[in-house]
């Protein structure tokens, strides 16, 4: 009960946030952190409860923003409607690639290759075919109204993708508390005992990809909205599969709150080093690498994990 | 309850069961000896659905279950536990318990009530807890029992439980599974601890080369001159024989 009442009362203070902050600059910087979050959340579904390593997110994420995009570009219909398709898309995909690899026992770094390998394919694929733009990608047509998702200011944008993180906040909460959750980490943890008690192995695999998947989709579909425009290498280039694994991994593998907490971290880290050190270039990279690799070496655990450590006691 | 007929299997060129047939009869306890490499923990795989026979069949409470995958075999009944015991490392026993409660409870609540009376049977309430990885060897084996016993098998498979436990712990394990086997659930064991086996189990089959080469109450077949072979060597039976007449003459 502890956990719901912290995923509400932080959603909750976020969506006061409009009410008081009206610079662009902030709410943007709260936009791309729950938007992180979110690609987080779903990438921590599959690897950090179910133990599945995916490097290829991003063939769920493109999926879903070339679904609503070309939708709304090719058959002109409604943003909003687009969003439950670009899940659905998102989440075929998924069903797709987990019957192939789970059919097949694939594990570990053999999962991470073949994922990475199914969004490169999907990639190419969408520089190629006219229906996705090529390699000149998709523009959505400008509406600039609520009723199109499209919005004047940042706040609805900020509402939408809150909406979003918190259906993942909810999804990650009922995995630590249902039998689902209870299967899904045991496959994790053990699939021959996991097996042995009864539990569907590539059932559970399978469910838990189509979730992540889906979760997928509605980013790639938010993304589509807030800058209006797709192309191959922003839907299926591997730094969308990075920034799903970056923040759980940073924030804490396997919890609810560690994307969240990874998310902030790293925008918190890259708005600092590109102001700190904008003018020499590269250089903040370099910093932001470095504390990158410090934080995986020190903080096997993650922040959530620091957190836990230094106030004993508290869940 | 459980009929292997004739079951074979070979990795390579290696029979590791061949052509072996058991009878596992309901309201026991059983045992399945033999020497290392015998191919008990191979049979165990098959009867339990890891591993599909090249040949034979598998029934269980009269349903032909060969090559059905583990977790059928277990929703039907038959759960097994692992030689080398394979514990979700990173949850607590409570929760490691629950999974196998969860079979028969989509409740989490309801699961996790019954795991503690599981934890209880076989005196692992004082764990409930700690993180499994932070178990003993002796109680690792307890978690390993007790997350099959929660998902209320009719038959228990088990994979040397005894095994790695000094005499005193084996001391404190074989009432559990006696009073396993009292609370109405078949046991088919697989135990190197030859003082268990005597006292646990009413039938033993013995395993040698892949092959069931006897079978009888455990007191028979410990005499039983294939079975001291299996175990010593060719011609140990006569040798021991011999020993014994000039000892007592």
């Amino acid at each position: 009960m502890k956990t719901l009442y912290t995923i509400l009362v932080v959603c909750g203070a976020v969506a006061l946030l409009p009410a008081f902050v009206s610079s662009g600059f902030v709410l943007n910087l709260v936009i791309m952190t729950l938007y992180a979050t979110l690609l987080g959340q779903a990438w921590n579904i599959l690897a950090g409860f179910g133990g599945q390593y995916s490097f290829g997110h991003a063939a769920f994420f493109g999926t879903g923003a070339y679904a609503s995009a070309a939708l709304q570009v090719h058959f002109g219909v409604n943003a909003w409607l687009c969003l439950p398709f670009a899940i659905a898309a998102g989440a075929a995909v998924g069903a797709l690639v987990g019957a192939l690899s789970f059919r097949y026992g694939l594990r570990g770094s053999y999962f991470a290759l073949v994922t990475l390998a199914f969004a490169e394919v999907f990639r190419i694929l969408a520089n190629s075919v006219k229906f996705t733009g090529g390699g000149v990608g998709l523009l959505v047509p400008l509406k600039s109204s609520a009723l199109d998702f499209q919005f004047q200011g940042k706040a609805g944008f900020l509402y939408v993708i809150l909406a979003l993180t918190l259906a993942g906040f909810l999804l990650s909460w009922w995995l630590e508390r249902s039998r689902y959750g209870a299967w899904l980490t045991a496959v994790r943890d053990n699939e021959d005992s996991a097996a042995a008690l009864g539990v569907d192995v590539f059932r559970v695999k399978l469910q838990a990809i189509v979730i992540s998947a889906g979760l997928m989709g509605a980013g790639g579909a938010f993304y589509v909205q807030y800058f209006q425009y797709i192309d191959p290498h922003l839907a299926y280039g591997p730094a969308v599969s990075v920034e799903a694994l970056l923040g759980p991994i940073v924030g804490g593998l396997g919890t609810v709150f560690g994307p969240l907490l990874g998310a902030a971290a790293l925008q918190l880290l890259g708005e600092l080093t590109r102001n700190l050190m904008g003018d020499v270039p590269g250089v903040s990279l370099m910093i932001y690498g470095a504390v990158l690799i410090a934080m995986v070496t020190f903080l096997p655990r993650g922040i959530g994990g620091l957190l836990r450590r230094l106030t004993p006691g508290a869940a | 309850m459980l009929e292997a007929r004739h079951v074979s299997i070979s990795f390579g060129g290696l029979k590791a069961v061949d052509d072996a047939s058991l009878v596992v009869p309901p309201g026991t306890i059983t045992s399945l000896i033999g020497p290392n490499g015998a191919g008990k923990s191979t049979l165990f795989g098959i009867l339990s659905g890891f591993l599909k026979p090249d040949a034979g069949s598998v029934r269980f409470l009269g349903r032909d279950v060969t090559g059905l995958p583990p977790h059928r075999i277990c929703r039907l009944g038959m759960t097994r536990t692992f030689q080398i015991v394979q514990p979700f490392a990173g949850q607590t026993v409570r929760e490691n318990i629950a999974v196998g409660s969860h079979l028969h409870r989509p409740q989490r609540r309801a699961a996790l009530a019954h795991a503690e009376s599981v934890a209880l049977r076989v005196g692992l309430a004082g764990h409930l807890d700690k993180p499994a990885q932070d178990l003993t060897i002796a109680a690792r084996k307890r978690l390993e029992l007790a997350r099959a016993l929660a998902t209320e098998p009719r038959l228990l498979l088990l994979d040397e439980v005894l095994a790695g436990l000094n005499p005193q712990e084996v001391l404190e394990v074989s009432p559990v599974i006696r009073s396993i086997r009292d609370s109405g659930v078949t046991v088919l064991m697989i135990e190197h601890v030859m003082q268990a086996v005597m006292n646990l189990s009413e039938h033993t089959w013995v395993l040698n080369n892949g092959q069931l080469v006897a079978e009888g109450k455990p007191a028979d077949v410990m005499r039983d001159s294939r079975v001291v072979e299996a175990y010593l060597g060719h011609g140990a039976a006569e040798r021991l024989r011999a020993a014994g007449k000039q000892a007592h003459a």
